[in-house]
């Protein structure tokens, strides 16, 4: 479970996010159509964006606050990140990229992830050898090695065939219970948001419209 | 082949090469400053790497008899330590080094240029400090460029003339390159040794901007 205080506006030329979540969540999913704001809102908790104002924590920690001019730097913030194009390293084979993160302090035991993510066969592989689905497990082997207090993950589902979606969803709910590291999603499918958030948040074109249980605030087709 | 021919083809290959190891460092320095950050008279430190490009090299080679004689900025310095560059097979290294500058920059630049900073900034989220990013993440994907870089700049090194006739000389032994020798040599009515020479350096750019070339298509 995490606290998630996010509060701020983030201007992008001529598009505004305003985002306004309080809530304590295990799994926070960011459900709207795309260019609504779910990944510039992603991007400004782990540090990538700038919110033009506000505040943003994250179990009590204040990562970003525009009045008290606090604006950690992404290295020292613990948020994990898996955007949408994945981005693992290319020079590096699965293995190294895995253990790229070398923050001090707690980590989940690289066995516990090679078993949780199902990472065994891969670990000597090339990246460029690598199905969606494959690449999507390492990159969130690689964001959870470095210890993260939390992890955000941009449309997980969205480099993976329909078979495979299911063990993303898997190690998505192992993650969040196994692991106990909260999470926060963006995604456009209902069903997604469903399985395994416990806080919806609905945004459209910057602003949010609604917010709370996923059963209650989700499209129901 | 002749002791002396042997003798410049081996001295010019070291010489390029210790000017490329010179040259290196400040130049994927200055390749990433240009290519990454935003600074107060970024254009005027474009324009001066860029100069010796564009420039008759007699005249960087003059600049540089000018900066480092004993009566110069910098010579004057160094006369105080006891060391004397102009004339000098360290002379020699200078001039190359600042003739391939330019050529290493504007590669190692692209290279920079072509890693995008989402990789750097998930390295970032993963707790690199700027200096793990730049050794692991940044540096690795513009190697091949920096390497075709070097081997660019190595191979203007070796055929530079102009700076170097003019800030080093032509002296048997001491500071004569491939390229000196080859104006000395037909100067002198020696044809025959200056065809060698000739075809040496053919050959050895010739591997030289083949590899550069490979090089810079794979990055």
């Amino acid at each position: 479970m995490a606290a998630f205080d996010l509060d701020f506006t983030l201007r992008q030329g001529e598009f505004t996010l305003t985002f306004n979540v309080n809530v304590e969540a295990r799994a926070l999913a960011l459900f709207g159509p795309s260019g609504s704001g779910k990944t510039s809102a992603l991007e400004a908790v782990a540090g990538l964006r700038t919110p033009h104002h506000g505040r943003i924590g994250v179990n009590g920690h204040v990562l970003f606050d525009s009045e008290r001019h606090v604006n950690t730097p992404v290295r020292w913030r613990r948020i994990g990140y898996v955007p949408q194009d994945i981005l693992l390293f290319p020079h590096l084979n699965v293995r190294e990229n895995v253990t790229y993160g070398r923050r001090a302090g707690s980590r989940p035991h690289l066995g516990v992830l090679i078993e949780l993510l199902e990472l065994s066969t891969l670990m000597d592989r090339r990246v460029a050898s690598l199905s969606g689905g494959e690449r999507q497990r390492v990159a969130m082997a690689r964001a959870l090695y470095s210890g993260p207090d939390v992890l955000l993950l941009d449309e997980p589902l969205a480099a993976v065939d329909l078979p495979r979606r299911r063990r993303i969803v898997d190690a998505l709910i192992g993650i969040r219970d196994e692991l106990s590291v909260p999470l926060v999603y963006v995604t456009h499918l209902p069903e997604e948001a469903l399985t395994v958030a416990d806080w919806a948040v609905l945004i459209d074109n910057g602003r949010i419209g609604a917010s709370g249980r996923p059963r209650e605030v989700m499209p129901s087709d | 082949m002749s002791a002396e021919i042997r003798e410049i083809a081996i001295f010019t290959t070291f010489a390029a090469l210790g000017a490329t190891a010179l040259m290196l460092v400040p130049g994927v320095a200055v390749a990433w400053l240009l290519a990454r950050r935003q600074f107060p008279g970024k254009s005027v430190v474009e324009t001066i790497v860029y100069l010796p490009l564009v420039m008759p090299p007699v005249a960087t080679g003059l600049l540089l008899l000018w900066l480092f004689s004993r009566r110069g900025p910098i010579g004057s310095l160094l006369a105080r330590f006891g060391i004397d560059i102009v004339f000098t097979p360290a002379a020699v290294v200078m001039a190359m080094a600042v003739m391939g500058l330019p050529l290493l920059v504007r590669t190692a630049r692209a290279g920079f240029e072509q890693v995008t900073r989402r990789y750097e900034q998930i390295a970032e989220t993963l707790g690199a400090g700027p200096w793990r990013v730049f050794s692991t993440v940044t540096l690795p994907l513009a190697a091949r460029n920096i390497l075709a870089g070097a081997m660019l700049g190595f191979s203007r090194a070796l055929g530079e003339f102009g700076a170097t006739i003019v800030v080093a000389g032509s002296i048997p032994g001491r500071t004569r390159t491939l390229a000196v020798g080859i104006y000395s040599f037909t100067e002198t009515g020696q044809d025959q040794q200056a065809a060698v020479l000739l075809v040496i350096s053919i050959s050895i750019a010739f591997v030289a901007v083949l590899g550069s070339n490979r090089l810079a298509r794979e990055a």
